[in-house]
């Protein structure tokens, strides 16, 4: 028994040993923690614009990795207070600049007085795609507003609850009315594009104006005029930013990035503020702006004179090709 | 009244996350939906560190400002709670939140995602305290029964702490001096801008 003993204190001695020899070494391999440790401040200082910490994570969702994205600071005072100043230059400034044109021009009328002879503008499934188009614009453009302005402006009149109710409805209103919106904007492109092909004579009516500042002026135009294939343009190619942007907001597992929902959200707002000043001026233009303007979306057939002092042009080439009455009416001279 | 918040010492993180279990399992939250969430960064490089991450609290929150239907709501005690029965599911939370925190119940495409769901600091939300409807919707509420965080209360290695701010701050000072490092206060800066104790 004792020899044992012995041998064991000689085995914790040699154990000591060994530990006391590989201390050296061990401090030479000891970790420092504090050496290379990410630290929060030099990252958020590295980062770039829209930039974000992130790192690896064990839950199934990329999206979780992001630890930290200043961004969307910049992207909440886009929201509150940059929107409201491009939306409200925008929209309430073309309202103001229709109403000085209303108080100053007045109702653009027919010079010639109607004729009572109507020509077919607008066929049936023209006049389809055209209101499909329209209706549901209204409707999104309505929604949209309201949950960029309805906090402000209606949520204080309805109180939280109702409004919240409104809200969620005009949001599912919202999501689903973008599939005909974008429907119709594919038909009206398909059917419509052969007439908005900018041209010569566009450069024409735009140089003079389009003859909307003096009375009895009215340059020639075929079936569109350069301020009618300007709209036409606006909404192609407002409708497309629209329609882009929103289907990945419409499917944010898309892009699964927040960084570009960002994006896509300022573009959808912008755009969508533009798009809606653009369609003021031609609700206006179509409806209470000019006279005998309304038909060619309401029941298809304009009035011969309105037609021939607008689309003169058009005119013809219906004549031409048996489309149209010939216009037995005498004072009707071609326009220009 | 205190004002509360969360601090993750990251220099202690193992990145266990019991936390996230823990979280999940006291409310009951759904499949899909973490309310808190651990962070790797630098994974497998020197100076690596974890972080776990839920809502922040933060003062003057960004979720509240850009909510279309308001349907946010700080208490007294500095926590950023929300009205499910408001939330129309936007997104614009989550677009706006530095931290991730919003949560939606959906992978909705169509924009279905559903009532968002976060970190209440496990505080419920606005129904009366501890019902059956409080808890279906927001889950525990700890904070009426006088009880911490359960993220918190449970962190092994102390990292994750919850409580007073201005308290849970001298705390991280005091471990900082004593072992000489520390990589931050995460999050603070952006959650609580450069009051740290405000």
């Amino acid at each position: 028994m004792p020899s044992s003993l012995s041998n064991l204190r000689a085995l914790c001695a040699a154990i000591a040993l060994l530990f006391a020899f590989a201390h050296p070494a061990a401090a030479q391999l000891s970790f420092k923690p504090t050496a290379e440790a990410v630290q929060e401040d030099k990252l958020l200082n590295a980062l770039k614009e829209g930039d974000k910490i992130t790192g690896r994570i064990s839950i199934p969702d990329s999206m979780a990795s992001s630890l930290i994205q200043p961004a969307g600071r910049d992207w909440r005072d886009f929201q509150r207070s940059k929107l409201p100043i491009i939306g409200g230059v925008a929209i309430l400034g073309m309202l103001v600049l229709l109403a000085v044109f209303l108080m100053m021009r007045g109702r653009i009328r027919v010079d010639h007085g109607f004729s009572g002879t109507k020509i077919l503008r607008f066929a049936s499934f023209e006049r389809f795609t055209h209101w499909l188009t329209a209706s549901c614009f209204i409707v999104l453009a309505l929604s949209g507003l309201n949950i960029s302005f309805g906090r402000v402006l209606i949520l204080p009149l309805f109180g939280a609850g109702a409004f919240a109710t409104m809200s969620g409805y005009a949001k599912i209103a919202h999501d689903y009315l973008a599939f005909p919106f974008m429907l119709g904007l594919v038909i009206m492109f398909l059917i419509w594009i052969k007439d908005n092909i900018p041209g010569k004579i566009d450069w024409q009516w735009i140089k003079q104006g389009g003859g909307i500042l003096s009375n009895g002026k009215h340059p020639p135009a075929r079936r569109f005029n350069a301020g009618q294939k300007g709209i036409f343009w606006i909404v192609i190619i407002g409708g497309a930013l629209m329609s882009v942007s929103g289907w990945f907001l419409l499917f944010p597992y898309l892009p699964a990035n927040v960084t570009a929902l960002q994006f896509w959200t300022v573009i959808h707002a912008v755009i969508a503020m533009l798009f809606i000043a653009a369609m003021l001026a031609h609700i206006y233009i179509g409806s209470v702006g000019m006279e005998g303007a309304f038909d060619a979306m309401g029941t298809g057939e304009v009035d011969l004179n309105w037609a021939k002092e607008h689309h003169s042009l058009w005119v013809a080439e219906e004549q031409a090709k048996g489309r149209a009455p010939s216009g037995s009416d005498t004072r009707a001279v071609p326009a220009e | 009244m205190a004002r509360v918040k969360f601090l993750c010492d990251a220099d202690r993180c193992i990145e266990c996350n019991a936390c996230v279990t823990a979280c999940k399992n006291e409310h009951e939250v759904p499949w899909g939906i973490n309310r808190r969430r651990v962070v790797t960064i630098n994974d497998g490089k020197p100076g690596e560190r974890s972080v776990s991450m839920a809502c922040m609290h933060c003062t003057d929150a960004p979720c509240a400002a850009v909510c279309p239907v308001s349907c946010f709501y700080t208490t007294a005690d500095g926590v950023v709670l929300h009205s499910k029965d408001l939330c129309i599911g936007c997104g614009y939370c989550f677009y706006a939140c530095p931290f991730g925190a919003p949560q939606y119940p959906k992978v909705g495409n169509f924009g279905s995602r559903g009532k968002m769901d976060k970190c209440t600091y496990c505080a419920g939300g606005p129904e009366a305290d501890s019902t059956p409807a409080e808890y279906a919707k927001y889950g525990a509420n700890r904070l009426a029964e006088g009880k911490l965080p359960i993220c918190a209360e449970m962190c092994s290695t102390k990292s994750l702490l919850a409580g007073d701010g201005a308290i849970i701050a001298e705390i991280y000072k005091e471990r900082v001096m004593k072992r000489g490092y520390g990589s931050g206060m995460w999050g603070w800066k952006t959650a609580y801008a450069d009051s740290p104790t405000g």
